[in-house]
């Protein structure tokens, strides 16, 4: 593992000095700033139960479709496009440093990402001087959930990454993945099919399996460990997947 | 361990999906030799240098670098080698420097020996003024030569260069050609090129493969002989020539008249002699043929260039080779 801070560290610094980062988390920033404020529109119009970090954090959904994606479709597609694989592994590194380092970055960046919306609520808070807008609970809760599941879905796009050299493919993929993650299982959980007597436990395991759910559970301040161990080994998976995929393409180059 | 060859490939056999690319190689190369891997494209010369670094797993076979073998031990394996690929990948977005420095820490050379063996490496491949450049803005020389430094930065044992000097003008190829005979003696050398004269140039010895075979090796002397099996003698000479195969016999048994042209409007014809003689005949040419009433205008002795016996080794396994498929 010697060789992962390397890697680690030279795939964040390549976040650093690229202009496409910063033209990213503008714009991922602008379009959470769009969405915060239409929330505190429809509260300034009437009364509403949820505090508004519920509700911000009810629409996670929708940036984590299309930033994910676009984070991970790059990091191992363009480097088997490009050849520079092939470098990087004739070096003493292993596949499992390469595809942590790169995991990493991009882990970090979704991070900094959402660890960036937290200025909403501190805006939000200087300004109105009411309190109540800044109910720790839910807010410490989102946050915990969106980094927790964020494992998850950055190592899906990491393994999608893994199977394709074009980035255009990898991304759909991920976006496919996630997708399916959070709204495939819950229209699952929804249909008569699993009703049936026979297909109990796979309907326990889909209900389990409810990325909707643990939001709200998170947000309401409960944190279940069993919720922790579905990201965290869904992430162990993901990942041992994309570095079979990387070596499986190398078998078969 | 200073005896063991610095490259030992014995049976090595690598077959993707139903086409065999490697197909039975064997060779052997010696500490400090620079070897040169000639084949027409499509031969095999990048699957093997791959199956080399333990980019790529063999299908059978077994290769060890410095006594090591590369499918059991390829950690070791990848600190022994300087790899640089066909086509020299390298990121676009980053600064000569700053790559240098990334690929030096990931080879496990210590931060205090870096800076200043950043400095010797872009020093030999004259890269000092494009340093601080982004490597994606940069000529195709100038990012020819950092693939290059980047093989050599660690000081390795073995290098290993696919197609090193692809691209270049005539004046970097023979800084390259100079670096590389810089490292004779030094570091074991594979070279893979298209460029005879260059292979010719600077290896100790050149092995040709073809259709995943290796069809000559040697050293390019050896090869001229073995696959040419003669040299040849042009000469203008003006005379009786109907007499001439008689005399030549008596300089040597083997000398014959391969060709010969029309008389010019002074009687002189261009003979082309051929002999499995490897000895200079040009003097012994030029006292009988002079002795004997022939008047002799220009001799001289054609060398077979590297690229006549490339085509010939090839050439000829191919004929082998279509011939197995006329037998199916």
């Amino acid at each position: 593992m010697k060789h992962f801070f390397t890697l680690l560290s030279h795939e964040i610094r390549m976040l650093l000095v690229s202009p496409s980062t910063y033209l990213a988390a503008l714009l991922f920033l602008s379009f959470m700033g769009f969405i915060f404020t239409t929330i505190l529109e429809s509260y300034s119009k009437a009364p509403l139960e949820l505090s508004p970090a519920q509700v911000f954090f009810q629409l996670f959904w929708l940036p984590v479709l299309f930033m994910v994606p676009m984070l991970t479709m790059k990091c191992l597609a363009e480097e088997r496009r490009l050849g520079t694989i092939e470098t990087l592994l004739t070096t003493p590194v292993t596949t499992t440093e390469v595809v942590l380092g790169k995991y990493g970055a991009a882990y970090l960046l979704y991070l900094a990402l959402w660890g960036s919306t937290a200025g909403f609520f501190l805006i939000l808070r200087k300004f109105s001087g009411d309190v109540r807008f800044m109910d720790p609970g839910p807010l410490l809760g989102g946050y915990l959930f969106i980094a927790v599941s964020g494992l998850l879905f950055v190592a899906l796009g990491v393994f999608a990454s893994s199977l394709s050299r074009n980035q255009a493919v990898a991304g759909i993929l991920c976006f496919t993945m996630i997708f399916g993650l959070i709204f495939g299982l819950s229209f699952l959980a929804g249909s008569s099919i699993l009703h049936r007597e026979a297909l109990q436990p796979a309907r326990q395991a889909v209900e389990y399996a409810q990325v909707l759910t643990h939001r709200d559970d998170f947000t309401r301040g409960v944190i279940d460990t069993r919720q922790l161990l579905f990201y965290l080994s869904g992430t162990v998976l993901a990942l041992i997947f994309s570095i079979l995929g990387v070596e499986a393409k190398l078998l078969h180059s | 361990m200073p005896d063991t060859p610095a490259i030992e490939v014995s049976h090595l056999v690598k077959a993707y999906a139903g086409v065999t690319a490697v197909n039975d190689i064997n060779f052997k190369v010696a500490r400090g030799e620079i070897l040169g891997f000639l084949g027409p494209n499509g031969a095999g010369k990048s699957t093997t240098m791959r199956i080399l670094t333990g980019y790529q797993p063999a299908t059978s076979g077994e290769v060890k670098v410095c006594g090591v073998s590369v499918a059991l031990r390829p950690d070791e394996v990848k600190r022994q080698i300087g790899y640089m690929p066909e086509n020299n990948p390298l990121p676009e977005d980053m600064r000569v420097s700053e790559y240098l420095y990334f690929r030096g820490r990931l080879k496990e050379i210590k931060r205090r020996m870096l800076g200043p063996r950043i400095d010797e490496v872009l020093e030999l491949c004259d890269l000092k003024r494009v340093r601080h450049k982004i490597i994606g803005q940069l000529s195709k020389g100038y990012r020819q030569r950092v693939g290059i430094a980047e093989a050599i930065l660690a000081e390795p044992p073995v290098i290993i260069m696919d197609e090193p000097t692809i691209g270049l003008d005539p004046h970097q190829i023979l800084i390259v050609r100079d670096l590389i005979a810089s490292l004779r003696g030094r570091m074991t050398v594979i070279i893979s090129s298209h460029i005879l004269p260059e292979i010719e140039m600077t290896c100790d010895r050149v092995l040709i493969i073809n259709q995943g075979r290796v069809v000559a090796q040697g050293t390019p002397a050896d090869l001229r002989r073995d696959v040419l099996g003669h040299s040849t003698y042009q000469l203008e000479v003006a005379g009786d020539t109907a007499s001439l195969p008689l005399l030549l016999a008596t300089i040597d048994p083997t000398l014959t008249v391969t060709a010969e042209g029309e008389p010019d409007g002074e009687g002189f014809r261009r003979l082309t002699l051929s002999t499995e003689n490897d000895g200079e005949l040009g003097e012994s040419l030029l006292r009988t043929l002079s002795s004997q009433s022939y008047r002799l205008r220009a001799l001289s002795r054609t060398n077979p260039t590297l690229e006549d016996v490339f085509l010939a080794a090839t050439r000829r396994s191919w004929d082998v080779k279509s011939g197995d498929l006329r037998k199916k």
